[in-house]
């Protein structure tokens, strides 16, 4: 008898140690639900840093994780549009539906940028609840975090009480981090830019930095030869100090404008992962920050 | 809208400097915080006539087919088969409007409807799928096209080349639809692996669209796959289709007689097919966006027995067996630019054919229908592609014939998902 209840008791503190399986969209979103959940979670990370989230396709593999997890950390506001609607229907899980508790769109959390005035793909492929590339903004992370670290302890209550230990530690540490960064990050208030994609008006709005022209001429398309001697003749008249690019897209077209309007083409880690130094959170910024001041020296 | 944190908490500051300090601590900030929440509630619109309209894509797509051989003549040793064949000159075969909602927590609702070049609408999908069952559990249930092989449940929009491999052509007539229900599960494992089961009218070829209470066709499907580090995935699948064919009759078929344009055969019997399928796809870093290759195969070996009645008089057993497959590849080199190449191969098999038909029917044509086609595609956003395909078709004894497709295809309104 004491052998059997010996067994129950390890079945039942085994099952409420076993770790909560997250499946996490984006490497930033892993990353910090590792932050916020350490080893209670066990972690899939769907797109690596160097592919482009806007297209990705619903994988076999995908499914699969899908199937057996019990939380979704995504940034929503349509990125995944593309891929995760068949992701979803496919894995046949509803605890991670739509309207679920175990799906998170971290967009929901914060003031999404360039919303546009008008829905028309003669705009390029717009989006219609704002520029989802949120996470170029550090700021961003103290909401999310806030909200991801309840929706945790909601799906995992009986940890309810580390989730949001971790998630205080995190928050201290994070406040510190963004004043460190502002510090360091001081010299590119107004800097004008140039950037490949519409990717950082976020990151614009958080550092001062100047965004005067697109080498994509509508988002999502190629940038063509025409339009690129466009943005240069552009450049001449009103001048850029870097081009940036995510880690993700093709180098050329900022090379290109690079070598004539002999300014430094800067990429960009984008999310974890990026660059050979982002690794981490906190290491994505400290080297988004180390390049982006990199790009005020003169090639 | 979402409530945003930023907008409340810069509502949050002028509120509390506004007032005294002294109201700044928690309980007082958490009640106008709740304050806030619920004025902001108020503000959207609790309910609008057209907020809840299905998402609707409509698929505009056209050919322009330069044609060697009259499209109507079915490839040697499958006269018996449906056949498909193409649209000579311009057409606009590949319209479609879709229409998917969720209906309510439990079910969600899908419907593509075929604008066919002739005028009129035809009922391409129309099914119910479950959300709610859990456990990796998918219930489907309307017209839907069936889940074997890998390129069967395909939109024509998606399809990487203008048409169907020849096996798709010849032994599904291009797709198999079905009106009934579907059902897969999908296991609890790390690796992706599905199966599934389907019982239907059998409305699509080879299913003889009969009155009966019992199912018309069963199909049965497996498919695994999963991931090689970033850069590779890959499916594999295998699938089983079974159908009692009654008085299916084929018209044109020729005959050891040599009949002027063929003559009309009926076979009765049981029809059974096997297929496996695979695919796989490469992308540097993973980055479909910018460049990738896939690969894939299929092979399909369908077995019938039973009775033909030649010229719908002279009745006798009838045994064939006939095959085919296809393997494809098509590269994006770079942004937008695609290019791929396809080889189609057919064997009409040798029928056993009883006494009474040896001297009408063809039991062996002695050649296997194959084709070769090039395609090159430019798409200059997610919505739009243009695409030039040449083929070498040789599915038809003594009749080679080089063919040349012109084609647009086009979506407007809801960004749709695409599968694996």
């Amino acid at each position: 008898m004491k052998k059997l209840l010996f067994i129950a008791m390890l079945l039942i503190s085994s099952s409420s140690h076993a770790a909560i399986n997250v499946f996490a969209c984006e490497p930033e979103w892993a990353a910090l639900t590792q932050i916020l959940a350490g080893d209670l979670a066990n972690i899939y990370t769907a797109t690596g840093a160097l592919q482009d989230p806007h297209q990705v396709q619903a994988r076999p593999s995908l499914i699969a994780k899908a199937r057996n997890a019990q939380l979704l950390v995504c940034t929503g506001a349509e990125l995944e549009i593309g891929w995760m609607p068949v992701v979803l229907r496919e894995s046949a899980n509803p605890a991670i539906a739509v309207g679920a508790d175990g799906n998170f769109s971290a967009a929901k959390y914060v003031t999404m940028r360039e919303v546009p005035g008008r829905l028309d793909r003669a705009d390029g492929d717009v989006h219609a609840m704002g520029n989802p590339h949120i996470q170029t903004d550090a700021r961003n992370f103290l909401p999310i975090a806030d909200a991801l670290s309840k929706r945790l302890a909601q799906i995992d209550p009986s940890h309810a009480a580390q989730y949001q230990q971790r998630h205080t530690a995190f928050e201290q540490q994070w406040r510190t981090a963004i004043a460190k960064w502002e510090q360091l990050a001081a010299p590119l208030k107004g800097v004008p830019i140039v950037v490949q994609h519409k990717g950082f008006p976020y990151l614009n709005a958080w550092l001062g930095l100047n965004e005067v022209a697109e080498l994509e001429p509508k988002p999502g398309m190629e940038p063509s030869a025409s339009h690129l001697s466009e943005v240069l003749n552009e450049l001449h008249s009103h001048p850029a100090r870097m081009v940036i690019r995510a880690a993700y897209q093709d180098a050329r077209p900022s090379d290109w404008i690079s070598q004539r309007a002999h300014i430094q083409a800067v990429a960009l880690p984008f999310t974890v992962g990026g660059t050979p130094q982002a690794s981490d959170l906190y290491t994505m910024f400290d080297d988004t920050i180390a390049r982006l001041l990199g790009g005020l020296k003169q090639p | 809208m979402y409530p945003s944190i930023y907008h409340r908490t810069t509502l949050l500051l002028v509120l509390s400097t506004a007032c005294s300090a002294a109201i700044a601590d928690d309980t007082t900030l958490r009640a106008l915080d709740e304050r806030i929440t619920q004025l902001e509630q108020r503000a959207a619109p609790t309910s609008s006539a057209n907020a809840f309209n299905p998402a609707i894509s409509l698929i505009l797509g056209g050919t322009y087919a330069r044609l060697g051989v009259d499209p109507t003549i079915p490839a040697t040793g499958f006269a018996m088969s449906a056949n498909p064949g193409h649209q000579q000159g311009f057409n606009i075969g590949e319209s479609e409007l879709g229409i998917s909602a969720n209906i309510d927590p439990q079910f969600s609702g899908f419907a593509t409807m075929a604008l066919s070049p002739a005028g009129g609408v035809s009922v391409e999908n129309a099914f119910i799928q479950s959300n709610a069952l859990g456990s990796g559990v998918n219930l489907k249930i309307g017209r839907y096209f069936s889940g074997l092989g890998y390129l069967n449940d395909v939109h024509a929009h998606a399809w990487d080349f203008v048409d169907q491999p020849l096996v798709y052509a010849t032994l599904w007539n291009n797709q198999l639809g079905e009106d009934g229900l579907q059902l897969k599960w999908l296991a609890p494992t790390d690796r992706f692996f599905e199966l599934g089961g389907e019982i239907g009218r059998g409305r699509g070829f080879p299913g003889s669209d009969t009155n009966r209470n019992g199912a018309g066709d069963a199909v049965l499907f497996a498919h695994l796959g999963d991931d090689i580090g970033v850069e590779h995935s890959w499916r594999i699948g295998a699938s089983l289709h079974e159908t009692q064919r009654q008085n299916a009759i084929s018209t044109g078929v020729p005959d050891l007689l040599a009949s002027v344009g063929g003559v009309s055969n009926s076979f009765t019997g049981n029809s059974r097919t096997t297929g496996l399928d695979m695919v796989w796809k490469y992308s540097p870093n993973g980055n479909v966006a910018d460049r990738y290759i896939k690969f894939q195969s299929e092979y399909f070996q369908r077995k019938e027995s039973g009775t033909l009645s030649y010229n719908l008089l002279t009745n006798s057993s009838y045994s064939d067996t006939q095959t085919g497959w296809y393997a494809q590849s098509v590269a994006q080199f770079m942004p937008h630019w695609r290019m791929g190449l396809r080889y189609d191969r057919l064997n009409p098999g040798t029928a056993t054919v009883g006494a009474a038909n040896t001297a009408n029917v063809i039991s062996n044509y002695g050649f296997q229908p194959t084709r070769t086609s090039w395609m090159l595609d430019y798409s200059p956003s997610e919505f739009s592609r243009l695409r030039l395909q040449l083929a070498r078709d040789h599915s038809r004894q003594t009749l080679p014939e080089n063919q040349i497709f012109l084609q647009y295809v086009m979506s407007m309104g809801a960004h749709g998902a695409h599968s694996y």
